[in-house]
């Protein structure tokens, strides 16, 4: 349940609003370019030992 | 051990898988906390009204927007002197979360100053400082990407971080050095201790601050992880295509 927040709610839901999708975006970019990147690097290193 | 020691990719990554856990938990455990109990937690503010609460995200991201381009002035500045790669690749992997806090900083200052000021922005000192820093920002991740050499982008890019510490500095001083502009000086001075919020206010928001600079170094070492992996792919992939 949201408190009250008078007049000003637009503002402050607003703010919380853009604000947590931006972390939350910038997370889940984080983990999931990690995550390709280390895919990379096994195959890389999987066709490195393959080529001797 | 040495600190130097963690400038091995090797070490570097050890070190990293044992701290993040608790880098992670600890740091979505403080911004839920803060974020949390200042939204339902706290009181308004006899003259903001219900605007205070954006106290709980503008404060934290401003100051890890300047905090990580200090971070990234240091780790250039060990890898111009120094030459060693996980503190350039360190630089990079944190400006993508410095830009992040820059622009949350930015839009909920915009946000708050439109009905406080009546407007959503002014060229005052620090908020132009901050936006010019927010610039930099941009120009420093787009710098890495534009070069090719990674060794001559971490040097181009080292160089660009030590110019914009400039308005770094600025952002986080412009209003002791001008006097003038809209915007209020710092709430929360760490040299003097002075702070000017009261403690209904300061507890959530210090824990807020603690939880954005926990997620920061969280990400920073996650990411810093994700560049050395890539640079280690694209060696292995360039020295089988040597074979080749």
């Amino acid at each position: 349940m949201l408190p009250e927040l008078g007049k000003y709610a637009a503002e402050v839901i607003s703010a919380y609003g853009v604000s947590i999708a931006m972390l939350l975006a910038l997370v889940v970019l984080t983990l999931r370019r990690g995550r390709r990147a280390r895919a990379t690097l096994r195959l890389a290193e999987q066709e490195a030992k393959r080529d001797g | 051990m040495s600190i130097w020691s963690y400038a091995n990719p090797v070490k570097f990554l050890a070190l990293s898988a044992r701290v993040q856990p608790v880098l992670w938990g600890a740091a979505g455990g403080c911004v839920c906390l803060g974020l949390i109990w200042g939204f339902f937690g706290t009181p308004d503010d006899a003259r903001q009204g219900s605007t205070v609460k954006i106290i709980y995200l503008h404060v934290p991201a401003a100051l890890m927007a300047i905090n990580a381009w200090f971070m990234m002035l240091v780790a250039s500045l060990i890898w111009l002197i120094r030459r060693h790669h996980v503190s350039a690749l360190a630089a990079k992997a944190a400006a993508p979360v410095g830009v992040v806090m820059t622009v949350i900083a930015l839009v909920t200052g915009a946000i708050w100053g439109q009905p406080m000021w009546g407007t959503w922005w002014a060229w005052d000192p620090r908020l132009t400082s901050f936006l010019i820093l927010f610039l930099f920002y941009l120009g420093y991740i787009a710098l890495w990407e534009a070069v090719e050499d990674p060794d001559t982008a971490a040097d181009l890019t080292s160089v660009l971080c030590l110019v914009g510490s400039v308005f770094a500095i600025l952002s986080r001083y412009a209003v002791n050095f001008w006097n003038q502009g809209l915007h209020q000086g710092t709430s929360v001075p760490v040299a003097t201790g002075g702070r000017t919020v009261a403690d209904v206010f300061w507890y959530p928001l210090l824990i807020s601050m603690v939880g954005f600079g926990l997620l920061f170094i969280a990400m920073v070492f996650y990411r810093t992880g994700t560049e050395i992996s890539l640079r280690r792919a694209a060696a292995l992939r360039a020295r089988s295509d040597g074979k080749a």
